[in-house]
């Protein structure tokens, strides 16, 4: 029996914008599975989806704001935390989650993720980490790991990469996890955790990127990136962060590195504030209508 | 609809044009501020930021104006009216999300003290060097509406008016002061609340489903949606159809680029506010704008005073420029003199307007200081003959 | 009779292989046909095998398949609308 005799669908379909399916992502691209572990530990949470906003900057990973059925956000290059921070202050009942790639989120944005861990902006990041610019063709990025090749580094990079879950540990962000897209149920079952959790937390998720970063380093196609992860892959919960660089060819540490309990920004300026602060909601639209009432 | 009787300072003020700026951005209905310190426009969030706890706000101090000029846009789509305070260089920085509060049609208000540039330039000395940039700063085409006060009562009136146009033609405002207009202290009277219009957010009244956030109404301009508030909509600053969708064709970009500049291309003749003087009849009209209006006055007395006919126009809306008025005023005069605070940046457009039909002479100053009167008064003289 | 099925979009699949290599039964090949896009979808080649475990759903990058499980009466179970 077919899944439409049965009535039956992929329940990551409620959560996706059907009309803007297929992605432009290209075949084995690790996006899209990071999608649907993201979709799953949503549907899994008792959260009003219509509350849920996601935004992204620019980039493969910037659209999957785009392709998600919930207020989508699609912003600029790097600034998508800012305009993450921008909502939930202004609507902190929202749930707000940044969904972007690591050259965005760490490079041209590294400053906002920086200071969005230390405000402890109760925002989720779901950072996919290809390692590389992918949507302009191969350039190398502040995750490339030392002496790959790119387009723009063409006899390997001079410059050593980033470590994203150490950096933004350092900032003070409150739950920070690593997962590569093969650990698809660890990854739902981490997010599921994160979207749970108050302040700012911050999940990377390694993503092969066949067309470029494989291809580019005679690494294979995208399945033998995930078989790579998952020979390479060592899960250790809590492993400090300075502990946990990426080398080529060397173990990838994977899982829930950080969980500490800090207050978030808002509970934290209204607390110092205290009657100091008075509440009340915005006026944005007219509340009655003006002359005579429906009576008269 | 009317201010919140609760964000307004309703009283005489002896205060400076940057505490009035602030104040007219509370009336206005803005709780919401987000900055980065930059002389000399930090006084405005310096009290906003005390003020904003006492009416429910926030002030976020950002890592940089980029930061700044997109966490205000955030704050608008979470349903609030906000806006962010600069000077040049961090104008400069807030250039990409001008365009993408354009693009996106997000109703915000840019607030830049100018200062002497380029680069770092005169940190506490006047200029009026980003009146160019404040138009076309942006990459592409887009359109904007910005004004630029004389007087600290204008501080605060027009910035009421600024977050009024914003909400209106859902455009970014930018709120075009100088060092001068944020240090001059004055009088400044705040009516009660009920006198002042407040204009609310166009929010749809379609149930969720039924709603395309880039469907323009009749003025060309959409309505609007919060997040949250179950519309699931889309917002983006690719080329995008009337769901919000990237639509990355030609098609699709002339549609949408057309009607961002045509929305405000229609409402040219209602957005004309300029304050005229003597304009029947004369030789020579001195156009000027902001700080250099108020030194214009001096040279105007003093070429009356010799004989000369000599009227006065000054831009309380920059952009869109009052491009008719201009016209029809350059048929009737022998010259139109534009003393501004630069090297001849909206003269440009001046001489555009008057398309040859009369003198058209620039007063160019780099900044640092007002101009000497007696520049313009030579300027009026040389246009009266 | 086998656990669970799975459902295949064929015209959404890019052909990465995915649900073939991390499907724990073996349930799946890719097959000799291919889509408009030029790609080869996935075909079952053991369908008795397949206990449903929508694991080759969760690798997918494209939501072109998902698995669900049969229930004792025969209906369907999990995923239903």
């Amino acid at each position: 029996m077919s899944a439409t005799e049965l009535h039956v669908h992929n329940p990551v379909e409620d959560l996706l914008r059907q009309d803007r399916i297929p992605t432009i992502w290209c075949p084995g691209c690790g996006i899209g599975t990071s999608v649907n572990s993201f979709a799953h530990a949503l549907l899994k949470q008792d959260i009003d989806l219509g509350k849920t906003a996601i935004v992204s900057g620019i980039g493969c990973s910037g659209r999957v704001s785009g392709y998600m059925n919930l207020d989508s956000f699609h912003t600029t290059h790097g600034r998508a935390i800012p305009f993450a921070t921008g909502l939930k202050l202004a609507r902190p009942e929202l749930n707000v989650i940044v969904y972007s790639g690591d050259g965005d989120l760490a490079s041209i944005g590294g400053n906002h993720l920086i200071h969005a861990a230390r405000r402890n902006i109760d925002i989720l990041v779901v950072c996919i980490n290809n390692m590389i610019y992918a949507m302009t063709g191969g350039q190398a990025a502040a995750t490339t790991p030392g002496s790959a090749l790119s387009t723009t580094t063409p006899y390997g990079a001079f410059e050593p990469e980033l470590n994203l879950v150490q950096l933004v540990d350092a900032a003070g962000a409150c739950f920070v996890a690593r997962w590569t897209a093969y650990h698809v149920v660890q990854l739902e079952r981490t997010l599921e955790k994160a979207l749970r959790k108050k302040g700012f937390r911050f999940v990377e998720v390694l993503s092969p990127c066949p067309t470029y970063f494989q291809r580019k380093n005679n690494l294979g196609d995208a399945l033998q990136a995930m078989l790579d992860y998952k020979k390479r892959s060592r899960i250790q919960h809590g492993c400090p962060t300075w502990e946990t660089a990426l080398t080529p060819g060397g173990p990838i540490i994977v899982g829930e590195f950080v969980d500490r309990e800090r207050e978030d920004y808002l509970t934290r300026m209204r607390k110092q504030l205290g009657p100091h602060y008075s509440e009340f909601p915005p006026q944005l639209e007219e509340s009655e209508p003006e002359g005579c009432s429906k009576e008269c | 609809m009317h201010a919140d009787p609760r964000t307004v300072l309703t009283g005489t003020h002896f205060i400076n044009g940057d505490a009035a700026c602030c104040e007219g951005a509370l009336a206005a209905g803005a709780r919401y501020a987000a900055g980065y310190p930059i002389t000399p426009s930090t006084e405005i969030v310096e009290r906003f930021a005390a003020r904003a706890p006492e009416v429910g706000g926030l002030f976020i101090q950002m890592e940089d104006e980029i930061a700044s000029s997109i966490v205000i846009q955030g704050m608008v789509w979470g349903g609030q009216k906000a806006f962010t305070v600069t000077s040049g260089p961090g104008f400069s920085l807030m250039m990409e999300h001008i365009g993408l509060a354009a693009m996106t049609e997000t109703p915000v208000v840019f607030v830049d003290v100018q200062r002497g540039g380029p680069s770092t330039g005169l940190p506490t000395l006047p200029s009026q060097g980003d009146m160019m940039q404040a138009r076309f700063g942006s990459h592409g085409d887009y359109a904007v509406i910005a004004l630029s006060p004389n007087s600290p009562q204008e501080c605060f009136d027009l910035t009421i008016k600024a977050f009024n146009l914003a909400e209106e033609f859902r455009v970014p405002v930018m709120f075009m002061m100088d060092e001068c207009m944020g240090h001059m202290t004055e009088k400044v009277v705040i009516p009660p609340a009920d006198q002042i219009e407040v204009r609310p957010r166009r929010h749809t009244t379609r149930p969720p489903g039924q709603f395309r956030p880039y469907e323009p109404g009749p003025d060309l301009v959409p309505e609007m949606a919060h997040a949250g508030e179950g519309h699931k909509i889309y917002v983006t600053g690719l080329t995008h159809d009337r769901r919000g969708y990237p639509s990355l064709n030609a098609a699709a970009q002339r549609e949408l680029v057309t009607r961002l500049l045509e929305k405000i291309r229609r409402a040219a003749e209602r957005l004309v506010m300029v304050e005229t003087d003597q304009i029947e009849g004369a030789e020579v009209v001195v156009v000027s704008y902001g700080i250099t209006s108020r030194v214009a006055l001096r040279a105007v007395q003093e070429a009356r005073a010799r004989g000369i006919k000599v009227g006065t126009l000054r831009l309380i809306c920059v952009w869109p420029f009052p491009e008719k008025l201009i016209r029809e005023l350059a048929r009737k005069v022998k010259a139109l003199v534009m003393p501004e605070l630069n090297m001849g940046q909206v003269v440009i457009e001046l001489e555009r307007c008057a398309a040859g039909q009369c003198k058209v002479i620039g007063v160019p100053h780099p900044g640092g200081t007002v101009h000497d009167p007696a520049e313009i008064l030579e300027a009026i003289e040389r246009g009266a003959q | 009779m086998p656990k669970g099925t799975v459902a295949i979009t064929a015209e959404r699949c890019k052909g990465c292989g995915f649900c073939v290599e991390f499907c724990p039964t073996h349930v799946l090949e890719l097959s000799s046909a291919f889509n408009a896009k030029g790609y080869h979808p996935p075909h079952m080649v053991a369908p008795e095998k397949c206990s449903g475990c929508n694991l080759c759903g969760m690798y997918c990058p494209d939501f072109a398949i998902f698995g669900f499980r049969f229930s004792a009466n025969g209906e369907s179970k999990g995923a239903t609308k």
